[in-house]
């Protein structure tokens, strides 16, 4: 990817399950270490966004490029460099988080020692010889965080991460998926206190359609509350 | 892909000597059909009926081919309910590795479960001894298991896709794996005649190991296709 290129570039993007178009015509270009936040009811279209990025969706029309690579084509050229969060953990319950993060990192040939390392920052230490399905939900999506981190992504694309996190928990996972990352991001979010302030970029999405695109600093509460009207 | 292959298949594992779904449920199949044909057979002339040749064979290998059918069915119920799909395709790995994995598991599932079955046949119904054509039965076990860990690993992963997933394997592996019981049955059933084991028949032999081939080539060329959205 060469250094003007954006990180992720959609240019009339479109995608249906069926008959039903879960996402109709984006267009957008998100530049390298910027955020993008997308807000917009249950069914806008947002985690279909995030898995098209996330090369788990095809896109059904127009082009998707991310990291200077088209997908669906390229797709195994970005897979390593994303990290992505969903609404699941992809977590198996009953393995350990140390055992699952430890599948992760030979799946992506991450450095061992990184498994320690991301388990010490999101606080789960302690807990990591314990099995999934024995901790809390804001256990495993602590987990999960350090799931999505493991390999030194360039791009994070976060649905709706700090759900189940207590603020001391958010606190913690911040540097790992938070603006001090240093990563590109693209995440959802519900709440227009809590995205719009990390975010350079905001899209509104209502019914698979863009029904708002502006720079952050310019959005109002008001304009992402009518979204939701 | 031998990496990726090797922490697939330590997952697979741990999570089924964790959860022990697969192969205790498959080895209980197996043993309680035996014990039904045992005493349902009862007494013939005030002897203990016992079974050879071709019928021996016939019932050794329906029962197992209807216990590999509950490990085929479970195959990749964790990977489908936990996320491990998604985790699986985010990684910047070959998806055939997958595949591998997989047929390698059920492959080694279905030993485990042979270990008991086979000799719980030969105690319980088989007339001739279990002994007399022992590395020849083993020759002709591990050939159909891997035509059943091959199509079965095929199967499922076509299945889990669907919603009557617990219909759809039996549907779709029973037939393509007539063949496989059929040349097994074949194979084994000189091994197991009256009055000392006959030469094991190599032509039956042949077709299995072709059956095997051709399957693992259509596997290999289809397998991705079948983990695309």
């Amino acid at each position: 990817m060469s250094t003007t290129e954006p990180a992720v570039q959609l240019r009339g993007a479109g995608r249906r399950y069926g008959e039903r178009a879960a996402l109709r015509d984006v267009t957008l270009d998100l530049a390298a270490g910027q955020t993008l936040v997308v807000f917009g009811p249950n069914g806008a279209g947002k985690t279909t966004l995030l898995r098209m990025l996330a090369t788990l969706l095809r896109p059904h029309a127009g082009e998707v490029r991310v990291l200077g690579h088209k997908l669906p084509d390229d797709g195994y050229a970005v897979r390593g460099r994303i990290g992505f969060l969903g609404h699941d953990a992809l977590l198996y319950r009953e393995l350990t988080g140390r055992e699952n993060l430890r599948f992760h990192a030979r799946l992506h040939r991450a450095d061992p020692a990184r498994v320690d390392e991301v388990l010490e920052v999101v606080g789960m230490r302690s807990r990591a010889e314990d099995p999934v399905a024995e901790l809390s939900r804001g256990m495993v999506q602590r987990l999960a965080v350090a799931r999505a981190v493991l390999h030194g992504p360039e791009l994070l694309l976060l649905d709706e991460p700090f759900a189940n996190l207590d603020p001391a928990a958010i606190a913690q996972v911040e540097p790992l998926i938070g603006r001090a990352s240093g990563c590109t991001r693209v995440l959802t979010s519900h709440d227009p206190a809590g995205g719009l302030p990390g975010a350079d970029v905001a899209l509104g999405l209502k019914g698979g359609r863009v029904a708002l695109l502006a720079p952050a600093a310019e959005v109002r509460a008001e304009q992402i509350a009518e979204l939701y009207a | 892909m031998k990496g990726t292959v090797a922490a697939l298949l330590r997952k697979e594992l741990a999570l089924e000597l964790r959860t022990r779904e697969s192969v205790p449920a498959m080895v209980m199949f197996a043993v309680t059909t035996y014990v039904i044909f045992h005493f349902s057979l009862g007494d013939i002339g005030g002897a203990r009926a016992v079974l050879d040749g071709d019928l021996a064979a016939g019932v050794l290998w329906v029962t197992l081919l209807f216990a590999s059918i509950l490990g085929i069915n479970r195959l990749f119920v964790a990977d489908h309910e936990q996320g491990g799909f998604d985790g699986f395709l985010l990684a910047p790995v070959d998806r055939t590795s997958l595949l591998v994995a997989k047929a390698i598991s059920l492959l080694a599932f279905l030993c485990l479960v042979e270990l008991i079955a086979v000799p719980a046949f030969g105690l319980l119904l088989l007339g001739p001894s279990l002994w007399q054509a022992l590395p020849e039965l083993l020759l002709v076990l591990l050939a159909a298991d891997i035509g059943i860990a091959v199509i079965g690993t095929l199967v499922a992963a076509l299945a889990i896709q669907t919603r009557a997933r617990d219909l759809m394997v039996p549907l779709l592996a029973l037939p393509m794996l007539v063949p496989v019981v059929l040349g097994a049955s074949r194979a084994t059933a000189p091994l197991f005649a009256q009055g000392g084991a006959a030469a094991l028949p190599g032509d039956w032999l042949s077709l299995l190991a072709l059956y095997d081939l051709l399957f693992g080539l259509i596997a290999y060329a289809v397998f991705d296709f079948l983990l695309e959205d």
